[in-house]
């Protein structure tokens, strides 16, 4: 039969390693989302403001967080810091703080985005009907804005996920970097071992992040 | 007695389990002029949409000058185009001049040379006073232009056939008129056509029979004197009676 | 900062980003190819076929590239499909970008009114000619912000080549690091050469967009 490397993931703790590999990933982004959600809340309101200061310079950050490749961030703040601060940041902390850069960043402009999309006859009609400010806000404005943000919040979600296998070249001992440890370690008696494990770690990432997805799909079209 | 051109025999329609069309059977000559009415959703639309081959049929045969035209059939598109439509909502195609529009199916489907049928596009713009339009997108033009070029690009097919399918109902008043001035003169031509429309004093004008329309069957069809002045059925004059006002009393 | 050691670096960054771009390029358009005939599977509805790029699409973008690169450069040689470094990332790109582009070439075919496509049908073209003169041209200018936005993650993407031995941007930046501890200077390179690579695409994209936005076609 064709030796697939499958084995390995059945010897000792091999494949609890890897899940708690796989749980690293999910909390560094999960910490990062619940930080960057009210920051991006934040960033979004404020980038609507008219104030052109305020506006130029949320610009310019999400400009430059969003152009920048992921790992160029990690790169920037991890070896950085150490070299500008002198911080001895762990692995960890700098994949958190990038990710909660980037995650307001893009939840920012997710916010921004879903708040110029309601039409201007909704704050009219509203107005129209004798609803104050606040009122419009609150039972016209917010709920369906939160509508059209909520989906694209999980796919936020999703796509953190997905990132923090980057952080694996920062030297954070993640799922990425533990198979490679199961793969070096059992490099004489189950040479194919590479095969078996990567194809484990591609399917973990992806029932990590199809339920999500699923989700924020099954949201879109039910908010529609 | 002119030829028959189109034959509906038996034609029923269908949708999950709601009939739309229940065997209905209609002959057209050449030359004829036909008004489709009724209320909304008696299935006018259905109708012209499967003597296109639009939609696939439950039952019955649509046949023009003899030869089947058949949903999913190979030889669907040679058969279309002899039969020219408008659709309500005009459906030019947004990335091309009115000229490009019209020029597009001659050349491609027809392979016929550029030249002539610039030249022929070009009179039949004028004819309908959009000759300044021919280079603009459908975007730039008001309804009524969007409607008249829909119908210089069927015509431009040279089809036996043209079906109007409530070609003026998107349209704002002012702009009726100017949409069905074309068709009118188009009739004065002897083209044959098939017209649903609401405009009753149009049908009444164009119109060589009337054929009223009411859930799947034809309840009616009549000379449109006949239909508009006297209307046999208890339903047609229902339905005529829509179009009237009473006057208000004031207290 | 020390711009003699940055003058001295800059050829090694300039390798760098060629191969950064031309790989990049060379998966991009395999993208495409994969991306278009996904989205036609689709919109015509071929079953089997249709189910098949259904998972595929879910695999794709559910999974980390790295992740699709270390499976396709360490794993598969083991079945004995063995690739260089270069033509892994091809490929991963490939994989990767083919499910985003056939998405954004989905939403662009779905806009497309199925009335255009009958009005076209009645005027005697044939399903292809349809699809050929009517149908594409209006998807394809729909997609142009989809698209753009596509390449940018795309090329962003390729940074991960280095965890397959490429010596892109990334892997020179790690390398002088690590030799020289000129932390600043690598880093500078690096921002400045990825802002070289992806600004331009970023700016015709935005242009692109507002003009497709406020305007049409013929304005």
């Amino acid at each position: 039969m064709l030796d697939l490397g499958l084995d390995v993931l059945l010897k000792g703790t091999n494949m609890v390693r890897l899940l708690q590999g796989l749980w690293v990933a999910m909390q560094i982004s999960l910490v990062s989302i619940a930080i960057s959600m009210p920051l991006g809340i934040l960033a979004g309101g404020l980038m609507t403001m008219k104030n052109r200061l305020v506006r130029f310079i949320f610009r310019i950050y999400l400009e430059f967080i969003r152009i920048m490749p992921q790992l160029v961030l990690l790169f920037i703040v991890y070896f950085g810091s150490t070299r500008v601060f002198g911080w001895n940041l762990s692995g960890e902390s700098a994949s958190v703080i990038v990710f909660v850069l980037w995650g307001t960043a893009e939840m920012g402009d997710l916010v921004r985005g879903a708040l110029i999309s309601i039409p201007k006859h909704q704050y009219e009609s509203s107005e129209a009907l004798g609803l104050s400010k606040l009122q419009t806000y609150r039972y016209v404005i917010i709920p369906q804005t939160v509508r059209r943000l909520i989906p694209l919040a999980i796919n936020l979600i999703t796509r953190m996920i997905k990132t923090t296998s980057l952080v694996l070249m920062i030297g954070v001992v993640e799922m990425l970097k533990v198979a490679q440890q199961i793969i070096e370690a059992n490099r004489m008696t189950s040479p194919n071992a590479a095969f078996g494990v990567f194809l484990i770690v591609f399917i973990l990432y992806f029932l990590a992040c199809w339920p999500i997805s699923m989700l924020a799909r099954y949201l879109e079209k039910r908010w529609r | 007695m002119a030829e028959t051109l189109l034959s509906v025999q038996n034609l029923t329609k269908k949708f999950e389990d709601h009939t739309i069309l229940d065997g209905l059977n209609l002959e057209i000559k050449k030359g004829e002029v036909i008004v489709i009415v009724g209320p909304s959703g008696c299935g006018k639309s259905t109708l012209l949409r499967c003597i296109n081959a639009l939609e696939p049929i439950q039952g019955g045969t649509v046949t023009l000058s003899g030869k089947p035209i058949e949903y999913g059939s190979r030889n669907l598109a040679a058969v279309r185009q002899k039969i020219g439509m408008v659709f309500q909502s005009y459906e030019l195609f947004p990335h091309l001049t009115v000229l490009d529009n019209i020029m597009l199916a001659p050349l491609k489907v027809q392979k016929r040379a550029k030249d002539e049928v610039k030249q022929e596009t070009l009179q039949l713009l004028e004819r309908v006073g959009l000759k300044e339009k021919a280079d603009s997108y459908p975007r730039q033009l008001s309804g009524g232009q969007k409607q008249r070029v829909a119908i210089v690009r069927a015509l431009c097919m040279h089809p036996e056939i043209l079906l109007f399918d409530e070609v003026t109902a998107a349209l704002d008043p002012e702009m009726v008129r100017e949409v069905l001035d074309v068709m009118l003169d188009l009739a004065k031509q002897g083209r044959t056509m098939i017209i649903v429309t609401h405009e009753m004093q149009f049908a009444k004008a164009v119109a060589d029979r009337v054929i009223f329309l009411d859930q799947g069957h034809i309840v009616e069809e009549d000379a449109p004197e006949v239909f508009f002045e006297h209307p046999k059925t208890e339903r047609a004059k229902q339905f005529l009676n829509v179009f009237t006002f009473d006057k208000v009393e004031h207290k | 900062m020390n711009w003699d050691f940055i003058m001295e670096y800059l050829p090694m960054y300039e390798r760098a980003a060629i191969l950064t771009v031309k790989l990049g390029l060379i998966g991009i358009a395999f993208a495409v190819l994969v991306g278009l005939i996904c989205a036609m599977i689709q919109y015509h509805k071929i079953p089997v076929a249709r189910q098949i790029v259904a998972v595929y699409i879910e695999l794709s973008r559910n999974t980390p590239l790295l992740v699709q690169l270390f499976f396709i450069y360490y794993g598969l040689p083991k079945l004995g499909l063995q690739f260089g470094p270069e033509l892994c990332g091809i490929i991963g790109l490939a994989f990767l970008g083919g499910s985003y582009m056939a998405e954004s070439f989905r939403s662009g075919l779905e806009t497309i009114e199925p009335i255009q496509r009958e009005s076209a049908l009645s005027l005697g073209m044939t399903n292809r000619q349809t699809m050929q003169y009517v149908i594409l041209p209006q998807a394809v200018s729909i997609s142009v912000p989809a698209f753009v936005a596509n390449v940018i993650f795309l090329l962003k993407e390729t940074s991960v080549f280095s965890a397959i031995s490429l010596m892109d941007l990334m892997f020179t930046a790690k390398d002088l690091i690590g030799l020289y501890y000129k932390t600043i200077e690598s880093l500078f390179l690096l921002v400045v050469f990825y802002l070289i690579i992806l600004l331009p695409v970023s700016i015709l994209g935005s242009l692109l967009e507002r003009r497709l936005r406020h305007a049409g076609f013929g304005a």
